[in-house]
């Protein structure tokens, strides 16, 4: 089975995020930045698939700045074979449907892809849709918010958990699943992992070397722009009692003159 | 005047309060055209609901296929050829923003994903709430018809009767590519309200203690007739189930009121609240930062406080 894992660094979300006031995209540079937890469960599920189909490999990809390479060492460490990392200075400001379509160019270049995983949504963009997305471009079906995942020699069983209810879907492979928090705990990479994952390979290209359009992403492919972006003003703080044996009861009539109760 | 295309959203025969919320905002762009993609039948349970709420047009497209969310896909794109409306509007509910991606990439069109509103005028434009609500953005669309998905509740409905005409479409035969679905189960909500979309919403922390003293946080929840929510450190320490979850890493509300129980306040939490009214804050620790936005805060224990408070509002409903 030939596993394509999609994932993606993103500010750290215990740490403050801003938005550029200059362009109204995310500040990138003034936070920390992880692997997306999603993307470690997305990764940790590639492994659980391999493992249990003998002759497997699993490939990361991921598009993003030099950075990135800490998302894929990580996912590396894990136990996943190799990388393909689409990096640019045009992929800048790429906006939702232009990373979908660059990401499903980059997908295209790894040999016969059986099952292309990735995490839900992501943290920080919260889009929500990027693997159907990239399905809907690759031409497969998107099983999507996977609590369960049942791969069945040419067929995968998905158990699809949102607010909306329970979904079982099932398609024949090739296919894109996206899984949700619920799917697993992903393991935490070994010693050995760690030291095996610098030997392992990771190809680097540029919008040319995938076979895209520069005109397509970036700034100069953005099907919208944002106009404007300020930080709302901060709440303040109102008053602050002690409870001496009576704090419901001040709450109680601080809601009633609220007309809230 | 150009056409908005609205994709009802539709459970069981009844339409939901989002897609009433959708036809109000497509009104600011142009006449609302909603379409119905359901199984046969389906559109005639649906179509005075969507009249009587300003629906001009509907689009009936019913079909057999049991693909997931593609048929909805393969209309609208149709719809967006035939018709060229100004902009397609879909709830930005996990199945919305699903169809709503998919059909973007497939029509080349701006996507506008969970937007609070939306306006018209020189070209499209629509407003984000980013980050639990700490930013304000404004975009436009560059393109024509943007695929535009609508945060339900952030938009209070109007109701204003529409045509109605009813309006036959043809829904192309399965590709082969889709996922089928197998089976289909409802969420059981239980008797409280949604939590994303109550008015009161009562909150535990990592200061409850245990899953068992969650029951505190339940019991003034209910005097309340609130929804129960939770921090990321209750819920990573096994006291409340994971889609209670307020915050960065969870659900985003914004209600009238949120009464906040022992929890801290960290900024994984406050990127999911900020945005209520009211909020009360109970926490044993004078310096905890939850305070800094509360606009009543209680310094002290929270197994004493929330339920003087839970008797108080129980005694005032008489």
């Amino acid at each position: 089975m030939n596993i394509v894992v999609l994932v993606k660094q993103v500010p750290d979300t215990y740490s403050e995020r801003k938005l550029d006031a200059s362009d109204g995209r995310l500040d990138r540079d003034a936070t920390d930045a992880v692997l997306d937890e999603i993307n470690e469960r997305a990764v940790e599920a590639a492994l659980q698939i391999k493992e249990a189909n003998g002759g497997s490999e699993v490939t990361v990809v991921t598009m993003g700045p030099d950075r990135a390479t800490e998302a894929i060492r990580k996912a590396l460490s894990m136990g996943a074979d190799k990388a393909v990392h689409l990096t640019d200075g045009a992929l800048a400001g790429s906006d939702a449907v232009s990373t979908a379509k660059a990401l499903a160019k980059v997908i295209g270049t790894v040999d016969g892809f059986d099952l292309v995983l990735a995490g839900n949504e992501a943290s920080d963009g919260r889009g929500g849709a990027t693997p159907a997305m990239v399905a809907d471009l690759l031409g497969v079906p998107a099983l999507t918010h996977a609590r369960e995942i049942t791969v069945d020699g040419s067929s995968v069983t998905v158990r699809r958990e949102t607010d909306d209810g329970v979904t079982v879907l099932t398609a024949e492979l090739p296919a894109v699943v996206s899984v949700g928090e619920k799917i697993n705990e992903p393991r935490y990479p070994s010693f050995k992992g760690i030291m095996a994952a610098k030997k392992k390979p990771v190809t680097t290209l540029s919008l040319a070397d995938a076979g895209i359009d520069a005109g397509e992403v970036g700034s100069a492919g953005a099907l919208s722009s944002v106009t404007s972006a300020q930080p709302k003003p901060p709440k303040s703080a109102g008053e602050k009692v002690i409870d001496e044996g009576d704090g419901g009861q001040k709450i109680a009539a601080f809601l009633v003159s609220q007309k809230l109760i | 005047m150009a056409e908005v295309l609205v994709l009802v959203d539709h459970v069981e025969g009844e339409v939901k309060k989002s897609t009433f919320e959708l036809l109000t905002a497509a009104r600011s762009l142009g006449e609302p055209s909603a379409v119905v993609v359901g199984a046969p039948g389906t559109a005639q349970k649906l179509s005075a609901a969507l009249a009587a709420n300003g629906a001009e047009k509907i689009y009936v497209a019913e079909t057999d296929r049991t693909d997931f969310l593609t048929p909805q896909v393969d209309v609208l794109a149709a719809l967006v050829g035939s018709a060229s409306p100004t902009a397609v509007l879909v709830s930005a509910s996990a199945d919305g923003k699903e169809i709503a991606g998919r059909l973007a990439v497939r029509t080349g069109s701006a996507w506008l994903n969970d937007v609070i509103g939306v306006a018209g005028g020189d070209g499209v434009s629509a407003t984000h709430s980013v980050f639990g609500g700490a930013f304000i953005a404004e975009a436009k669309s560059n393109t024509e018809h943007p695929v535009i998905t609508l945060r339900p509740g952030a938009v209070d409905v109007e109701a204003t009767a529409g045509a109605g005409t009813e309006q036959q479409v043809e829904v192309p035969a399965a590709s082969g590519r889709g996922a089928t679905v197998q089976s289909t189960e409802p969420i059981v909500g239980g008797d409280r309200p949604e939590l994303t979309e109550a008015s009161v919403v009562v909150s535990g922390g990592r200061g409850v203690g245990s899953a068992d003293d969650f029951a505190v946080v339940e019991g003034l929840a209910d005097a309340l007739g609130a929804a129960v929510g939770a921090s990321r450190a209750a819920v990573d320490s096994g006291y409340y189930p994971h889609q209670f979850q307020v915050g960065q890493t969870g659900k985003t509300v914004s209600p009238q009121l949120y009464i906040a129980l022992g929890i801290s306040g960290a900024i994984q939490h406050r990127a999911g609240m900020q945005t209520s009214k009211t909020i009360i804050a109970v926490n044993k620790d004078a310096e905890a930062p939850i305070f800094e936005i509360a606009d009543f805060g209680v310094v002290g224990d929270l197994f004493q406080v929330a339920p003087q408070l839970k008797e108080e509002v129980a005694k005032r409903k008489g």
